[in-house]
């Protein structure tokens, strides 16, 4: 077999992949043993797991780690599932599903900038409650933000993990065949909640267990969204870390090593009891059904809408709360608006803005450009399929904090250093997964007689790449970029690690600047990571417009 | 230029099992037509011939044209025209666009043009080369798609059930098109289908499967 252009790329692809998970956790297990590239001597590994095992507060940060995860994942799908099963099938479904993409792109940490100004004591919501119903005069002595329990972080967690898991869910109904499905059990007289939680779901959870499993690795490990709203005596275990990690004492980097085990080690757990979890659901699922009771459903129906209006508003809000401080002057509690505005904020750091934003826009550009190459090379060759679906999920799964301080070690040891190369190519490890799932879908729905008829017009394999598929996939290319744009962006922990500070970019400014507290400076920066995102979403929507004004069938197909 | 499109024994397999095996000659200018209930593996044939088996079949035997065998060259250096069901015109390309996709690279801007200009009038619709594909009537859309594969200049055509989506009316003057041009350029014509009028039409050989 001769080797393809599109071959390397897959090749290439299978690398980024798998290279990078598997090199981290290499290097964390040799962190963990006390080899830390850098150090003279190693530090025996027993002293290492002793230094970790009585950090003060380490037991609280792994039990809270691991529930406040569970529950987020927990909650997270149970509302996607509530909202699929009260909502999918009907007109406005159909219509709101577009939004969804954006809510997506969000960054994380500026999600949950959105979320803190909101429920913090001093908080939007208090402002509205203050003080004629509450009557608080100022803000209340209550631990909103990072309270001990990770409350709000679990919020955070949700409101970010829902939209994902609603997109993988739409994603899988033409496969689960949910409508012939749906059709079958209303004539059978089940209400369209119950019918579809027991005939639809079973074949949309086989579809997205792997993204649910991302889902539940991501929130046990979350560090943007804990930073900002999670609890800080202790944090979770995955600040814990980070700090580690990134001390310049480099004995500690041991620790991290041996922590990112840990921080594994609860994921692995964690997935077996949801594993467990699923065997029993399933379970009464099949007793339920067996029993033949009907039902309405209107519950869910209602609970679906609250929900989604719940979420949807937490997000707008956040962000117009975020908008506000960012041009407030004074803006003294209780009151509602900003008594005066001023534009000092934007005015002082509006130069750096540019610039970090620049910096940020032009690197998810570079890795962007990469990523599509990669994947649309990798579709074209197509060959070991299976190997591409279990790859892609990798970097997802296994979490960024258990194998980046691996990395970091990897790198430094191979002379790779800090700066641009290492953290582009640290994105382009959580880019190209998301391109790969992005493009897969509507890359194989391309109708194979086209194919066909290309070969058959004497087009060579290259001339129909480029002649064809290309122009014809320009649609989900255009959103596959987007959303690689806004994974880009949102990325704080590889730009960190990988960048050595150097690098900085809208969010790790952002998060540097959330210890401070200036709710002005971090509304403004909220709002740039934020519209640094939306802005490729709102470009990927405009230019297949545009381009095919006069063809209709690549606006309606 | 008369050659014939001979397969011999051309078997596909799923595996060790075989699913349809056969052995004709589809003479140059003439259209014998292929006939047998779905499933029976006319299309599983034409893929054959095209060098598009979907994974997991693999065909044996030979494919030949005008004396070569062209079973063990790619698809796209075959030069087997092929018309579907469905028009299937690249709708991201003008009517022009897609014929001159068609066309053997090479040759001046404006002689290019021209090609596509009187096979458009050849089929009566001068002056649609501008117009995006998507605005034309089915007939028209057949139109264009039977003179985008005649454009490329194939050393034979499959019909796979070309006339399956149009109305009766518009089949037999579709039809009768297509066989027309087909046998005016002397191709090696092979038609599969499950509707007898259109084998009366072609007014070849029928070959049965089961």
């Amino acid at each position: 077999m001769t080797l393809s252009p599109s071959h390397l790329f897959f090749w290439l692809t299978v690398l980024i992949l798998g290279g990078p998970v598997l090199a981290g956790l290499t290097g964390v297990v040799a962190g963990a043993m006390g080899h830390v590239p850098g150090l003279q001597n190693a530090i025996p590994a027993g002293d290492v797991w002793g230094a970790v095992w009585s950090w003060p507060g380490i037991g609280r940060s792994v039990t809270l780690s691991f529930w406040t995860g569970l529950l987020a994942a927990l909650i997270s799908l149970a509302s996607a599932t509530l909202i699929m099963a009260g909502w999918s099938g009907t007109l406005s479904f159909a219509r709101a599903r577009h939004w969804l993409a954006p809510f997506l792109a969000v960054p994380h940490a500026a999600a949950a900038f959105g979320i803190a100004v909101l429920i913090a004591p001093s908080g939007w919501i208090a402002r509205a409650l203050s003080p004629w119903l509450s009557g608080w005069e100022r803000p209340p002595d209550l631990l909103i933000l990072g309270d001990p329990l990770g409350l709000a972080m679990v919020i955070g967690l949700i409101v970010k993990e829902l939209p994902f898991l609603l997109l993988m869910m739409i994603a899988a109904l033409p496969q689960a065949k949910a409508a012939t499905s749906m059709a079958v059990v209303t004539a059978l007289g089940y209400g369209c909640a119950r019918g579809w939680l027991l005939a639809v779901f079973p074949e949309i959870y086989r579809q997205i267990r792997l993204p649910v499993y991302a889902v539940l690795a991501y929130s046990m490990s979350a560090v943007d969204a804990a930073l900002i709203l999670g609890p800080t005596t202790p944090p979770p275990i995955a600040i814990v870390i980070l700090r580690w990690a990134a001390d310049p004492d480099l004995s500690l980097r041991a620790l991290a090593s041996a922590g990112a085990l840990v921080q594994l080690g609860l994921v692995l757990v964690a997935l077996v009891l949801w594993r467990l979890g699923e065997i029993a659901v399933a379970q009464l699922g099949r007793s339920l059904a067996e029993s033949g009771q009907r039902g309405s459903g209107r519950a869910a129906e209602i609970a679906a809408a609250t929900l989604v209006a719940t979420s949807g508003i937490f997000l707008i809000a956040g962000f117009a709360v975020l908008a506000l401080w960012s041009v407030a002057g004074a803006w003294h509690f209780p009151a509602f608006l900003p008594e005066t505005l001023s534009f000092h904020v934007w005015a002082s750091h509006g130069a750096a803005l540019v610039e970090t934003g620049a910096a940020t826009l032009l690197l998810a550009v570079a890795v962007v450009a990469l990523a599509l190459a990669l994947a649309l090379g990798s579709l074209e060759a197509k060959p070991h399929r299976c190997l591409l679906t279990a790859l892609v999920y990798l970097p997802l799964i296994v979490p960024q904090v258990t194998f980046l301080p691996g990395l970091q070690a990897a790198s430094l040891k191979i002379g790779l250093g800090s700066g641009a190369l290492p953290v582009g190519l640290m994105h382009l490890v959580f880019v190209l997964p998301y391109l790969l799932l992005v493009l897969a879908d509507p890359f194989n729905a391309l109708d194979p007689r086209y194919r066909t008829i290309a070969a058959g017009l004497g087009l060579s394999p290259a001339r129909q790449f480029w002649r064809l598929r290309l122009p014809l996939l320009l649609t989900p290319i255009a959103g596959a970029v987007a959303v690689g744009m806004a994974v880009s962006i949102g990325q704080y922990l590889p730009t960190l690690l990988a960048g050595g500070g150097r690098l900085p970019t809208l969010t790790t400014e952002a998060l540097a600047l959330a210890a401070g507290g200036d709710r002005r400076v971090i509304g403004a920066y909220g709002l740039a990571q934020a519209a640094a995102a939306l802005a490729p979403f709102a470009l990927a929507l405009a230019l297949p417009r545009r381009v095919w004004r006069n063809r209709q069938g690549m606006l309606h197909g | 230029m008369a050659e014939s499109l001979i397969l011999k024994t051309l078997t596909i397999s799923a595996g060790a099992t075989p699913i349809v095996s056969v052995s004709l000659t589809a003479a140059a200018g003439e259209i014998t037509t292929l006939m047998g209930p779905s499933g029976s593996g006319k299309s599983s044939i034409l893929a054959a011939i095209t060098g598009t088996v979907p994974d997991g079949l693999f065909a044996t035997g030979d494919i030949l044209l005008g004396g070569q065998n062209i079973a063990t060259l790619p698809g796209w250096k075959r030069h087997i025209g092929i018309l579907y069901q469905d028009d299937l015109l690249f709708p991201h390309l003008s009517v022009g666009g897609n014929l001159a996709l068609g066309l053997a690279p090479g040759g001046r801007r404006t002689e290019r043009q021209g090609r596509v200009k009187r096979a458009l009038s050849e089929v009566g619709l001068e002056g649609l080369a501008a117009r995006d594909p998507a605005t034309l009537s089915g007939g028209q859309k057949a139109r264009v798609a039977l003179m985008r594969v005649l454009l490329s200049e194939p050393r034979a055509l499959l019909l796979d059930e070309p006339f399956g989506s149009l109305d009766s009316e518009l089949r037999s003057q579709i039809r009768s098109l297509v066989f027309n041009h087909a046998k005016a350029r002397g191709l090696p014509t092979l038609l599969v289908t499950h509707d007898p009028q259109d084998a009366e039409a072609a007014g070849g050989p029928v070959i049965r499967l089961r």
